[in-house]
């Protein structure tokens, strides 16, 4: 059992998201982490999973999801070297002063930018992979983290291989 | 101008479409009116799961696709238990649903219910069309989905203003189906199939598993031709019944837990298992690990999903399997002998046939047995669920393919009697028997109706054990004898099929069995007759849950 990360190139209709992820439920799978955008080809999406597993059970849920008709293509990433991001936005206690001041130099050294300053609060914005966000979160934890969202992960493969349609 | 009543129902002709079987409702009357007069011809059922069995009973008795038409909220909901029975069994239906009007979506306004939610799991694919003008593209893909690859239903979902609105529309000049992430493999992969050959001659103890791909793909022909070039044993799965004749001699019968001792102890002690168009279900394997464990498997399928998804493959083959056993045929060179092993299958045959106590008791066996004699190969027999189905598949000789109709999968008491008045009217020459239990016929009793105002001249034959006879079954086998909630009260079907208009005997003794079947076959309309058979016979032999399917229980000669 191990992390794999999907990439599913969908067409770009209503319905198609609850049937991709219908599928995993069903087949016993949780997701742990879903991202959902456009992509370079008009009419078609582009949905990232990171989903644990074993190898077997992993092959059976794409070939599952190969028979979707609105799925056009799915590829195991996992095994291959690849660029993952995911993005964070955190709204953190920073009271003016010493804390403010902390804080911002911890953004700094995270490449994290700030991109709304209130009274007590300030919101981060960071991208990275997850052990960067996870880490940069547990750092903040002391001043207040007041509310955190992050998107799900994506992932792309390194060099100029592309994940095309076409079954 | 046409509104997209109009386009739906001319769609359905251009498809090829003759018969839907279907129940009007609020959302559908723009539908139903334009059916008032239309060529095509409406089968009013009694119920709407009747409907989509009917049209499962027509798509598999014809290879055609089926059409059912509901309501929406209830009668939509009512198609359930129909389209699932499809799907388990990968059976071509469209079924057509009215929806509430595109401003009322989500609304929870009267009737509604997200039916095409409710059957995500058990469609090919389903469709809300919002847009009169996407209506006939999307009913030429539902037709082009169910019909093609691994077959099954798709539901296409219409709200009512969208077949109430007028747009102008030629179903003729559309453009042919294409759809980038659907695009089945056909033709099976050439290294793959000399892989497969290799392997037939390398081994000494193989079996052909033939399952019900075979009938899907009309792949009978290619399957005879290819065990008897090569003389190898077949068995075959429930579905598979009737994809070579059940007095071939290369025939084992059936497998799995109420198959044959031969089968079960060929496919235990094979070296290679020649898997074609079936699914390892569990039913078939018994205790997964001891199925076949001797032996290398190849396994030709439509279905890429199926392939490894319960047991390792050696030489997996993806493709439909008439296209696949024809390229296996035309480059078959070597044969060898398998006379060792082919006599030591004889020798279970002889020793372990299919037997039941005959004696001067009704036996439901012996009812299946005079029918199959009486109808000798013809006809096409449709099953319920429980000891009825398994009696049928033991002991009726099925010759030809598209003649044996079951719900396999899915295991849907209820399924018979509609999917025969589905099969007649993809069959109407042929005679079509319902062989029924009195649990499963009372649950789509209701279609009595249905043959008595048309004059649907199906036969029901009920093996009347007033129990839930296979759940009884168990419960005498292992929950010591505590039959709980599986007696059911005498009915006299005779009465009920009277008080309907259908005619009907009552039997209760040997004697009358045959007298009785002569009777229901000459009658012109539709028959009923109700055999009072031994109330506590089991079907034997049988493999308990989880065993290995060589230890089989009862049916031997002791
Ligand atoms: C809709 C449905 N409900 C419950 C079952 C479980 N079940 C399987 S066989 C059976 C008994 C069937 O009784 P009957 O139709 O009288 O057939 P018999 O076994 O007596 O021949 C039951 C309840 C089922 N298969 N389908
Ligand atoms: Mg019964």
């Amino acid at each position: 059992m191990k992390p794999h990360t999907l990439s599913v190139l969908v067409e770009n209709k209503a319905g198609v998201l609850s049937r991709v992820t219908g599928l995993f439920s069903r087949r016993g799978y949780n997701i742990e982490s879903l991202a959902v955008g456009i992509c370079e080809e008009p009419g078609m999406s582009r949905i990232t999973i990171v989903c644990i597993g074993d190898d077997a059970g992993i092959e059976q849920v794409m070939k599952q999801l190969n028979k979707l008709i609105d799925v056009i293509k799915v590829s195991d990433l996992t095994d291959n070297e690849r660029v993952e991001r995911e993005l964070a936005l955190i709204k953190v206690t920073a009271e003016p002063g010493t804390s403010r001041a902390e804080v911002m130099q911890l953004a700094t050294i995270f490449r994290a930018q700030i991109i709304d300053v209130a009274a007590k609060t300030i919101i981060l914005s960071i991208t990275g992979d997850t052990e960067k966000i996870d880490a940069f979160e547990k750092l903040l934890r002391q001043y207040g983290v007041k509310e955190l969202v992050r998107t799900g992960r994506i992932a792309m493969l390194r060099g100029s291989k592309v994940l095309k349609g076409g079954k | 101008m046409k509104t997209g009543a109009k386009i739906l129902v001319e769609g359905l002709q251009r498809e090829g479409v003759e018969t839907i079987f279907g129940y009007p409702g609020g959302v559908v009357l723009p539908i139903y009116d334009e059916l008032y007069d239309s060529s095509l011809r409406h089968i009013l059922v009694r119920h709407e799961q009747a409907a989509a069995h009917a049209a499962d009973g027509f798509a598999r008795a014809s290879g055609r696709v089926g059409v059912c038409l509901a309501t929406s909220g209830p009668g939509a909901c009512n198609l359930v238990t129909g389209i699932a029975t499809a799907y388990m069994d990968s059976v071509p239906i469209v079924a057509i649903t009215g929806q509430v009007p595109t401003s009322l979506l989500g609304n929870d306004a009267f009737q509604e219910s997200d039916i095409t939610g409710i059957t995500l799991p058990i469609t090919k694919h389903n469709y809300l069309v919002k847009r009169t003008e996407d209506l006939g593209r999307v009913l030429q893909e539902a037709f082009y989905i169910a019909g093609t690859g691994r077959k099954g239903p798709v539901l296409v979902d219409i709200p009512k203003d969208v077949s109430m609105r007028s747009i102008e529309y030629d179903y003729a000049a559309s453009e042919p189906v294409t759809l980038r992430g659907y695009q089945p493999t056909l033709r099976g992969h050439a290294k793959q199939i000399d892989k497969a050959l290799e392997m037939i001659i390398e081994a000494e103890q193989p079996v052909i598993y033939a399952g019900g791909g075979i009938i899907a793909s009309d792949a009978s022909e290619e399957l005879v031709r290819l065990a008897e070039t090569l003389v190898i044993p077949v068995t075959t799965t429930l579905m598979g019944l009737g994809a070579i004749p059940c007095d071939h001699p290369l025939n084992l019968g059936m497998l799995g837990m109420h198959g044959t001792r031969s089968a079960n102890y060929a496919v235990t002690e094979s070296d290679l298992l020649i898997a074609i168009g079936a699914r390892f279900d569990d039913r078939v394997t018994g205790k997964l690990d001891s199925f076949a464990s001797h032996a290398r498997i190849i396994h030709i399928d439509i279905d890429p999903a199926e392939i490894g998804k319960n047991k390792k493959v050696d030489v997996p083959i993806v493709g439909d399997v008439r296209s696949v056993l024809q390229d296996m045929l035309a480059k078959l060179q070597k044969k060898k002998s398998y006379d060792r092993w082919l006599a030591r299958i004889r020798g279970w045959k002889e020793k372990h046939p299919l037997q039941y106590v005959s004696d001067n008791c009704l036996r439901p066996q012996y009812v299946v047995e005079e029918l199959s004699s009486l109808l000798n190969g013809e006809g096409i027999i449709v099953s319920e669920v429980g000891q009825n189905q398994m009696w049928t598949a033991q002991y009726f000789c099925f010759r030809k393919p598209r003649t044996w109709i079951t719900s396999g999968g899915l295991g849907t008491m209820g399924y018979g009697f509609p999917a025969a008045i589905g099969a007649h009217f993809a069959c109407p020459d042929q005679t079509v028997f319902d062989i029924a239990g009195d649990g499963s016929f009372q649950m789509n009793i209701q279609e009595l109706s249905t043959v008595a105002s048309n004059n649907i001249p199906v036969k029901v034959a009920i093996l009347n054990n007033r129990f839930l006879g296979m759940v009884r079954q168990w419960q005498e086998l292992f929950h010591n004898r505590r039959y709980s909630f599986t007696e059911l009260p005498p009915v006299d079907f005779v009465k009920v099929a009277n008080a309907y208009g259908v005619d009907g005997i009552k039997v209760e003794s040997c004697e009358e069995v045959v007298p009785a079947l002569k009777a229901a076959i000459e009658t012109d309309g539709p028959f009923v007759l109700d055999f009072r058979v031994e109330r506590e016979e089991n079907v034997f032999p049988m493999v308990p849950a989880g065993a290995a399917i060589n230890e089989m229980i009862g049916g031997k000669q002791e």
